[in-house]
């Protein structure tokens, strides 16, 4: 049985900034992730990060930017460590040798982004998630005696003993098909978000919320599943984004008549308006007839600089060329809200604790909460880097203190039972996994987005529960040991639709608007009734609900405006 | 909408066969990609074809594979183009030009697993880490930032655009004589570092690139990895910014290609056409110094590229015996060495690096600028067209 003191799942920025911290302290670490590290979707993360580094900017104006932002259900004492330790974690990603963009001077430079109050997004052109990524990489590779690397083995379930403490996971070999059980003293979920849930959506085919699921599973907590942010720039159909960068530079949005339609809605901030609100400003013209026959609304990027866009925004050049058609540097292109990014999450503490010992978890898996109903732009890097740092520094001195348990084989039979019954399932006995995944993503696209109300809701719950049915029955054409991703698809769906149901009972339970969640049947923020979140756990019946405060210390909530 | 046959290479390690080729039958949108298509006949019809892939937005790199013999990312191929590739490809070899069927393989250089997974492990990560694939800063970091040039960063941006797809090592050609080439992916990594004023040992690294024999002189100039590359890095271009950084700090190569290049430099400089007379000697022996007194290494590597010399003059690819004879080459008419001359002058002014982060693609911006120009010229005289629709928008 492969043991090591702290276990990270998932291979992106916050499972390998958790892994680079957890093994500075002196324990045996290992990573697993179900596709090569490079491949995690922190790559799609374009724009930048964000930090008061600035002498003339502080932690606190960042705070409060994310406060706001957060249209106050973010946790302020979390929001408040993320602010005051991003300049030095920025400067540790740079002396590891990231490529950050310099001014003039040879210092690092920065660019203005959505809903922040000073220029404090620091950028690698617009591959600034890839870089980091990368440069993260590179430090496995250097200390690959202190992290051993599992590249391509997916996780089935986690491993709890007798007193209810973490103490394990079982894996897949995605190679070979052999079934390991892995036994540690801290297991770090950091797993990314649950995009796949919808379609469609600008996240990778492998963000199908397996951590979320596999936490929930065992009992932890989930908290405010129902804010899903939609990005204000993602090409229509295909759902890839469009950096918010390139508002950043001076891109407009305009309607079918040529208008700058953010006067109306964020008169002061304009299209660096919070996501949600340019969002909901998109979708409002596109459903009052003001959008093109698409379905859609246009980003103009012909007014920034032709140089300062080879420069800066070159990804989008390739975007734009390569995937529809369009040279943004002549002529707008044709955008709309669409599914981007996993506020709720897994329930944890500043130090990425969940409500079971020696379970932890960090990045998008997790809802700490920084960013509530609302992420910022160029704030999810830093919530990975961060929190990812602090998991991995908890989850080592645990491992320290801790003595562990073994876990025991029986979870590991009964995930090889899983695996033997979806395998047994002859063909045309149930559905395909792929059918049941499209009508998935269209329910939940189509009736938990950027305007929800009850009956519409409802309607995708019970979608989804007809699909778990579904689901246990569906079969797979694969059933091989070497490389098989068709039954991986068939245990992702399963993370799926656990994700989407959570995120139903939320969105049906939070009786107001606020952030991501806008209800066109209770159209205000509620602060008497719903300035809490809500925290859902597994029971016989499904999610059960409770609710849990919202750390305040020193920003009382206001109306928000741009 | 539109259909469209792929024809996919196929491989199930566990059925005991060998590879074969399917075909499956496709519905999708011009402009959808290859790698839709493939997701299409695995949703649809063949669960157990095997394909990585994840952004499908050309971030990721999961998907590196052959299409119609060209390596590249299938995400990033569009369908409709793949298909007139297919179609260009089956009329030339005199087939059917309608409707061919798209070919779809594994990528090369790298033993396949099953079906388009490829072991990328044991070539493409194992030739990275070759590299030292980190930074190696001297000393304490500083309490801020380094501080460098600007342009040092946009720089190397354009070796970390990479995304280790291995659409490069596939199309390798040098790795397919020589597989143990470190190869384009591994060299172009290796450029982020010896590019990058923060790192303290690129004297050492370029010694280690410059002398390893499957270094940075075992790539053949062909250009298959330019344009396999999906993200514009250019591995072919690092490994010629690492061959001119390793001569300016008097990097000494076994193969001496620093001076075999600036042998050709040299003599096209002075005759207009290459004098293969001087070549041996200005590449193993430079100047009036390496003729006069040249060294016991140079005498060998002159002596020991004699045999080759004489194959290339029986085989006639090189020239005859008299016009080897130093003094014999014939002059360009007229003035036209002027104009040789000039040109080099002109390269001298203009010595500038070609990178996509700093300048963008100079041809596709003269074209955009010249066009508007037209536009403009165009709008004073006729009311401008109003439709701004995008095809795919």
């Amino acid at each position: 049985m492969p043991s090591h003191d702290v276990l990270v799942i998932g291979a992106g920025l916050a499972g390998q900034r958790a892994a680079l911290a957890a093994a500075e302290q002196g324990v045996s670490v290992g990573i697993i992730s179900k596709v090569h590290p490079v491949r995690s979707h922190s790559n799609a993360a374009q724009g930048g990060i964000n930090a008061a580094l600035n002498p003339n900017d502080s932690w606190e104006s960042h705070a409060v930017d994310t406060v706001k932002g957060s249209d106050y259900l973010g946790d302020q004492d979390a929001i408040e460590v993320m602010a005051r330790e991003a300049p030095e974690e920025i400067l540790h990603m740079e002396h590891l040798g990231v490529t950050f963009h310099r001014n003039e001077e040879g210092k690092l430079g920065t660019r203005a982004f959505g809903g922040a109050s000073a220029a404090r997004t620091y950028y690698v052109a617009d591959i600034t998630g890839q870089a980091i990524m990368h440069v993260l990489y590179e430090q496995l590779m250097k200390y690959s005696e202190d992290v051993a690397r599992y590249e391509e083995w997916f996780c089935t379930s986690l491993a709890i003993d007798e007193n209810g403490e973490c103490c394990g996971v079982v894996t897949r070999n995605v190679a070979d098909g052999s079934m390991e059980l892995f036994e540690a003293k801290s297991v770090i979920l950091a797993c990314g978000g649950n995009g796949q849930v919808w379609k469609p959506t600008t996240n990778a085919l492998i963000c199908t919320g397996d951590g979320i699921a596999m936490a929930y599973r065992v009992g932890a907590k989930l908290m405010d599943m129902e804010m899903i942010q939609y990005h204000p720039t993602t090409l229509a159909g295909k759902g890839f984004l469009i950096t918010e960068g390139a508002r950043g530079e001076g891109a407009h949005l305009l309607n079918a008549n040529g208008e700058r339609f953010l006067e109306k809605y964020a008169p002061n901030k304009m299209e660096l308006a919070s996501r949600d609100v340019v969002s909901r400003a998109e979708q409002t013209e596109i459903n009052e007839g003001r959008g093109f026959p698409d379905g859609t609304v246009a980003l103009d990027i012909t007014v920034v600089p032709k140089k300062r866009v080879h420069e800066a925004l070159r990804e989008i050049v390739l975007v734009g060329r390569d995937f529809a058609g369009v040279d943004i540097t002549r002529e707008p292109i044709h955008i709309k809200p669409g599914n981007h990014y996993t506020m709720g999450g897994v329930k944890t503490d500043i130090d990425g604790r969940t409500d079971i010992p020696g379970l932890y978890a960090a990045g998008e898996t997790a809802c700490v909460s920084v960013h509530g109903g609302n992420r910022l732009g160029a704030n999810s890097l830093l919530d990975t880097l961060i929190f990812g740092k602090r998991s991995g520094r908890d989850a080592a001195a645990r491992a320290k203190r801790t003595e562990g348990s073994r876990p025991s084989r029986k979870v590991l039979e009964d995930e090889e039972a899983m695996i033997a019954d979806i395998l047994a399932r002859e063909k045309g006995s149930g559905r395909r996994v792929s059918e049941i995944k499209l009508e998935l993503g269209q329910t939940m696209d189509g009736k938990v987005a950027v305007f929800r109300e009850e009956a519409g809701i409802q309607e995708a719950l019970d979608t989804v529960r007809r699909l778990k049915e579904e689901a246990a029955t569906a079969y797979v054409d694969d059933h091989g040991s070497i490389f098989n991703q068709d039954l991986l698809g068939a245990i992702e769906l399963g993370y799926m639709l656990d994700n989407a149901e959570c995120t139903c009972i939320g969105a049906l339970e939070r009786k107001e608007s606020r952030g991501a969640q806008y209800r066109t049947d209770f159209p205000e923020r509620n602060d008497e009734e719903w300035l809490k979140h809500i925290d859902l756990e597994l029971s016989d019946d499904g999610p059960q609900i409770s609710y849990s405060e919202v750390t305040i210390t020193q920003w009382e909530p206001e109306a928000r405006t741009y | 909408m539109a259909e469209y046959t792929i024809k996919v290479r196929r491989f199930q390690p566990e059925s005991g066969e060998g590879p074969y080729w399917e075909e499956f039958g496709v519905e999708l949108d011009p402009s959808l990609s290859v790698l839709d298509s493939l997701l299409q006949a695995k949703d649809r019809d063949d669960g157990s074809l095997a394909v990585r892939c994840s952004c499908r937005a050309a971030i990721c790199g999961s998907c590196g594979m052959k299409i119609n013999g060209q390596s590249g990312l299938g995400c990033k191929t569009q369908i409709g183009e793949a298909q007139e590739l297919a179609d260009k490809k089956a009329s030339a070899s005199g087939e059917k030009v309608e409707n061919a069927p798209i070919v779809i393989e594994p990528m090369g250089n790298m033993p396949v697993i099953k079906d388009l997974v490829t072991d990328m492990e044991s070539t493409h990560w194992t030739k990275i880490r070759r590299v030292t694939p980190w930074l190696l800063p001297h000393g304490e970091a500083p309490e801020r930032e380094y501080i460098v040039e600007p342009e040092s960063m946009i720089d190397i941006t354009q070796s970390m655009a990479c995304i280790q797809c291995g659409a490069c090592v596939s199309s390798c050609l040098s790795m397919e004589a020589d597989p143990d080439f470190i190869g384009p992916a591994a060299l172009a990594k290796a450029y982020r570092f010896v590019g990058d004023p923060r790192d303290a040992e690129t004297v050492e690294r370029l010694h280690d690139l410059a002398n390893d024999p499957h270094g940075i002189y075992d790539c053949t100039h062909c250009f298959s990895c330019v344009d396999a590359c999906p993200k514009d890095v250019a591995p072919m271009d690092q490994i010629m910014r690492l061959r001119r950084k390793a001569g300016e700090n008097g990097v000494e190569d076994p193969n001496s290609g620093h001076d075999h290049e600036m042998a050709f430099v040299k003599i096209i400089e002075k005759k207009g056409t290459l004098d293969e007379s001087l070549l041996l000697q200005e590449s193993f022996a430079p100047g009036l110094k390496g003729k006069l007194k040249p060294s016991k290494r140079a005498i060998k590597e002159m002596l020991g590229s004699l045999p080759t010399a004489f194959r290339g003059i029986k085989s006639g690819k090189m020239r005859s015996l008299p016009k080897l004879i130093p003094g014999v080459h014939h002059k360009l008419p007229g003035n036209a060495q002027d104009e040789v001359k000039a040109i080099y002058a002109h390269t001298e002014e203009h010595n500038e690096e070609f990178n996509l982060y700093i300048k963008g693609d100079e041809g596709e911006l003269a074209e955009i600028e010249a066009e508007e120009a037209r536009e403009d010229a165009a709008e004073a005289a006729a009311a401008p067209s109003a439709s701004e629709e995008t095809p795919n928008g």
